[in-house]
């Protein structure tokens, strides 16, 4: 029955279901016109499995056991070994699990957008972002809980030492030196990023880009970005690193961070270490559908736009 | 002993001795960084309210505090008056210290009253009670589209959104921990 023509008599029981209807219908048109963009610009859509023997190694990314493996928290080591294999240009859109992410804007089971393009880099990724939101929106500006966003390119680029120099109660350096990165980050600079316009956060320091390659004339960085709409976190992208040997290094030591951690250990991921010695120079980006369903519905909650949070089940 | 996992709205929490309890809570992490817990919360014994932020693998005490069932009697200008049914004994907590538990009571109600060295400091409610409007907007037929929410006021005064075909003179169901409403009680 359409919800035009209920009465009041067959109201639903579950109003906190009923009354998700136009989000869920605004979702569903933004996932298909997502799907549209990339084909049109010739991203071949695939899908890898989401239960795998390991992620890649990252500390602070906790997974979600399967079976003596585990549910995939992002696509990446496969869409990776698909570059290596010679696919061009490829984009999937799949369930991703982390576990114990739970608030405002995480769910432990959400949908991530990611697309890879060989003999791009991560200036080439901002640019389809640009494009992205532009094409989704109704207009050249969106209202996010009040606040208007102007979408026109380009958007801004914010070196992360300068967002610290600007925005925190410490330099780069200092936070580093004093394990106050994150909390620096979370608490002081992203609240105030993308306001009136989207920002990409660019240039992480090489501790915090895992997998992405170094900043070309800098190598202390890495040509990480992450992009931020009404100082929400909405994609994190990079120039992917190639050099195996640097990503064994760089696998051990995430690795190391986790065990300490007291998480489960990983194998390493042999197969892609090996492949990525085929992988041609590339850039790959993860986007959180969810946040975009939020910020395309003007809506508060990540709980308001999927159809069911793990409290509902 | 809680860890950050548990941490939500609603949690009671022993900090250097006292109870404190938590107002609003967020998760929050930065881009592939560390998990951060922001908790607002008000001491349950001076009301003052403080900001915190916590970081995963810290444990925290629970509140232990007394609690007994009473039954909730009346409001009069001293506060809000329960009774023990066996004893007979009488409390009166103030508008302050309910919050908005207060909007949530109902005559005769059996409530958990929470105690701190004797001291009533606060009461826990059933999940979920049944309030009936007493002031909404019109039902206008053929605007039942799912997702239409307005304001309505209950017979304790307070206001919550409700869908478009609740009318005044409902009986409707809230959740008293979120206070939201969840569906209306056919009579």
């Amino acid at each position: 029955m359409s919800p035009e023509s209920r009465s009041r008599e067959t109201e639903p029981t579950n109003w906190a279901l009923a009354r998700k209807q136009i989000t869920l219908r605004e979702r569903a048109r933004i996932l298909h016109e997502i799907r549209a963009f990339f084909v049109k610009r010739n991203f071949l859509e695939v899908e890898t499995p989401q239960r795998i023997p390991a992620n890649a190694p990252e500390t602070h990314i906790v997974p979600v056991p399967s079976a003596g493996w585990c549910l995939q928290s992002s696509p990446e080591l496969c869409m990776k070994r698909l570059l290596a294999a010679g696919f061009e240009k490829l984009f999937q859109i799949s369930h991703c699990w982390r576990n114990e992410e739970r608030g405002r804007r995480h769910l432990p089971e959400f949908t991530l957008l990611e697309w890879y393009e060989s003999e791009a880099d991560y200036r080439q990724q901002m640019s389809d972002c640009e494009e992205l939101l532009g094409s989704l929106a109704a207009g050249k500006t969106l209202v996010y809980q009040g606040q208007e966003i102007d979408l026109s390119p380009p958007w801004e680029r914010l070196a992360v030492e300068e967002a610290f120099r600007r925005f925190a109660s410490c330099s780069l350096r200092e936070a580093l030196a004093t394990d106050r990165f994150d909390e620096a980050m979370a608490l002081e600079i992203e609240p105030r990023l993308g306001r009136g316009k989207p920002l990409f956060l660019c240039d992480y320091p090489l501790e915090k880009g895992a997998l992405a390659r170094k900043k070309r004339g800098n190598a202390s960085f890495t040509e990480r970005f992450e992009l931020y709409l009404a100082g929400m976190e909405l994609a994190n992208g990079f120039s992917e690193l190639v050099d195996r040997h640097e990503q064994r290094r760089r696998f051990e030591a995430e690795e190391a961070a986790r065990l300490a951690m007291g998480q489960l250990p990983y194998p390493m991921p042999e197969k892609f270490l090996t492949e990525l010695a085929s992988m041609p120079e590339s850039a790959g980006i993860a986007l959180g559908v969810d946040r975009l369903v939020m910020l395309l519905t003007d809506q508060e909650k990540i709980d308001d736009v999927v159809a069911f949070t793990p409290e509902m089940l | 002993m809680y860890t950050c996992s548990d941490l939500r709205k609603g949690l009671k929490l022993m900090i250097d001795g006292e109870p404190y309890v938590i107002i609003q809570y967020d998760f929050t992490k930065p881009g592939k960084g560390q998990a951060l817990y922001k908790c607002k919360m008000r001491n349950m014994i001076t009301g003052n309210m403080y900001d915190r932020t916590y970081r995963s693998g810290e444990t925290f005490d629970p509140a232990d505090l007394e609690d007994r069932s009473m039954q909730f009697l009346y409001k009069d200008e001293s506060g809000y008056v329960f009774m023990d049914q066996k004893t007979y004994e009488q409390i009166t907590l103030s508008e302050e210290t309910l919050g908005d538990d207060r909007f949530f009571l109902i005559d005769n109600m059996e409530v958990k009253i929470l105690a701190f060295n004797g001291q009533g400091i606060g009461i826990t409610l059933p999940n979920f009670v049944n309030l009936r409007v007493v002031q909404a907007d019109p039902w206008v037929k053929g605007d039942t589209a799912a997702g239409n929410n307005k304001p309505a006021t209950v017979e304790s005064g307070y206001t919550l959104q409700v869908p478009s075909f609740v009318e005044e003179g409902d009986m409707i169901q809230i959740d008293t921990r979120t206070g939201e409403y969840v569906t209306r009680v056919k009579e």
